[in-house]
């Protein structure tokens, strides 16, 4: 109690935010890893995951290799990526991205595989090239599922980013390192409530967006959703 | 013309959907497949519009091997009723109406006026085009799949069992458009139906299917009406049925056409 009634009074100190390195410079670096992974990943497993919702092509073979991927530890491949590629962001980052890819991929082809077959030969019988298919039938149907994936795969960056501060003076991870290390426990207790309240926040804000976008009913048909649990790093 | 050239249709299972089957379609006529389920009538349609490509044989559109042609456009330029639909479930009545005329090139307003009337051309109420598929029955979807194969003015019409769901008395309004339209507009069409009532109605031409699309008989209306070719087909037509087996009587004056046990269908004109 005493610890965390420290923890609150560091964070209403006005020179924890706005000294140089101080609280609000590390949340917008923790902000900036988590979007910048989430987008990266995205730009990758995103586009694959559609195809290959598609084409109904290889989805075996990829749900294995992304519940494989879920497996990995994120804590030992960052000190495997530390140890090939040093100090800095590196390492994190990719590990980050190898965290970030199995929902964003899951999603893209779980959501895309589960529009109504109907719906797409129907569009492909009147002349809709595959193009249009993917364009206006299928990532329209598949949107709340694939924004789900993004959101599963933001928190789990949002979370793990603070081990961008195992190798790197970035993000909030950095006062759970050196509370840890210099055992100032209010240091440490008020960045973990940091990063939870950025987590509250991003989740939020993705419910909002997914409550605003729903213009069509939802028929009953539409119900997939994807495993958001993962192991723990 | 659309001429089914010695098609056979393998799926990956194995036996043959459709083996060896030739006929044509004349231009400018209704044809209409009748069979029973399974028997390879759809698997025929969607050869016309490569929806389904021959495992071996050819289908010809006015002598042009569809095959060589560029699938999308091919489809865009026939009209195609899904036996299941195949609305788009996230666009409206009228957005799934204007698909065609919308993918052919015209404008958004256009497209939109053409797909309101074609609400009205099925009978639909001009209310329902903001709805969207769910919140219609089965039978307004239907007709809306209808509308949508027609929006673009198409010559081939590819109908796989279009009024199946709607009831009588706007199935038979259905049929009597379509007969119009046809008789006008000098539409080819390619008619798939289990009801052979509904056959009698349409078809300049029947074709009866047996199993894997083997044609039992082809011929008019009168023709299969009065000279099945076989056992077959004298079951599927139901040519002892009583009610193709039709009499005269005489009901004080008025002469009466009734069915073998009796029932009065109508009155003869003379
Ligand atoms: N995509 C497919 N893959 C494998 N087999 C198929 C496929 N489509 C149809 N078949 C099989 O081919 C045969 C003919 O099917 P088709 O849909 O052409 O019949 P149909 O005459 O239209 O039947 P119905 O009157 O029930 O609509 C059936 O045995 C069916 O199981
Ligand atoms: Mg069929």
């Amino acid at each position: 109690m005493e610890l965390l009634l420290q923890a609150f009074s560091w964070l209403l100190t006005p020179e924890s935010w706005t000294q140089q390195g101080g609280a609000l410079q590390r949340l917008f670096e923790h902000l900036g890893v988590t979007i910048g992974v989430v987008a990266l990943s995205a730009g990758i497993a995103l586009p694959l995951g559609v195809m290959i919702g598609h084409t109904r092509r290889w989805t075996t073979a990829v749900a294995l290799l992304a519940g494989a991927a879920r497996a990995i530890p994120t804590l030992g491949l960052l000190t495997l990526l530390g140890l090939a590629l040093g100090i800095g962001l590196g390492a994190p980052v990719l590990a980050l991205l190898v965290l970030a890819a199995p929902p964003l991929l899951a999603g893209a082809y779980a959501g895309v595989q589960a529009v109504d077959p109907e719906a797409v030969d129907g569009a492909r019988s009147v002349g809709m090239s595959e193009a249009e298919i993917i364009r206006s039938v299928e990532l329209p149907l598949a949107l709340p599922v694939i924004v789900g994936g993004i959101r599963s795969a933001t928190l789990q960056v949002v979370a793990t980013a603070t081990l961008a501060a195992y190798t790197s003076d970035t993000g909030l991870g950095r006062y759970i390192f050196s509370g840890l290390k210099s055992r100032d426990y209010p240091e440490l207790i008020a960045g973990s409530l940091l990063v939870i309240a950025l987590a509250l926040l991003l989740d939020g804000s993705f419910a909002l967006l997914m409550k605003s976008r729903s213009r069509a009913p939802r028929s009953d048909r539409q119900t997939t959703t994807i495993p958001l649990e993962r192991n723990p790093s | 013309m659309i001429e089914f050239d010695r098609v056979t249709k393998r799926y990956a299972d194995g036996s043959p959907a459709v083996a060896d089957v030739s006929f044509t379609v004349p231009s400018h006529k209704t044809v209409v497949l009748v069979g029973s389920s399974g028997s390879g009538k759809t698997t025929l349609l969607r050869m016309v519009n490569r929806m389904v490509d021959p495992t071996s044989g050819r289908v010809l559109i006015d002598d042009v091997d569809v095959t060589t042609m560029d699938p999308v456009r091919l489809r865009r330029s026939i009209g195609y009723v899904l036996q299941s639909g195949g609305l788009l479930p996230h666009r409206t009545v009228v957005e799934n109406i204007a698909i065609v005329p919308r993918l052919n090139g015209a404008t958004r307003p256009d497209a939109r006026e053409r797909a309101l009337t074609m609400l009205d051309t099925v009978g639909l109420d001009r209310d329902l085009a903001s709805r969207f598929p769910a919140q219609l029955s089965g039978g307004q979807q239907q007709r809306v799949g209808v509308a949508r194969a027609l929006a673009s003015d198409p010559n081939i019409l590819l109908m796989d069992e279009p009024f199946g769901a709607v009831d009588p008395i706007v199935r038979r309004s259905l049929q009597h458009e379509l007969r119009e339209l046809q008789r006008t507009l000098g539409k080819t069409i390619l008619f798939v139906t289990h009801d052979i009532d509904e056959a009698l109605a349409l078809a300049d031409e029947i074709i009866i299917v047996a199993a894997h699309g083997a044609i039992a008989q082809r011929g008019t209306p009168t023709e299969i009406l009065t000279r099945p070719a076989n056992a077959f087909v004298a079951e599927f037509v139901g040519v002892d049925r009583p009610e193709r087996r039709l009499r005269l009587a005489d009901a004080a004056g008025v002469e009466v056409v009734t069915d073998a046990s009796g029932r009065p269908i109508g009155t003869l004109e003379r």
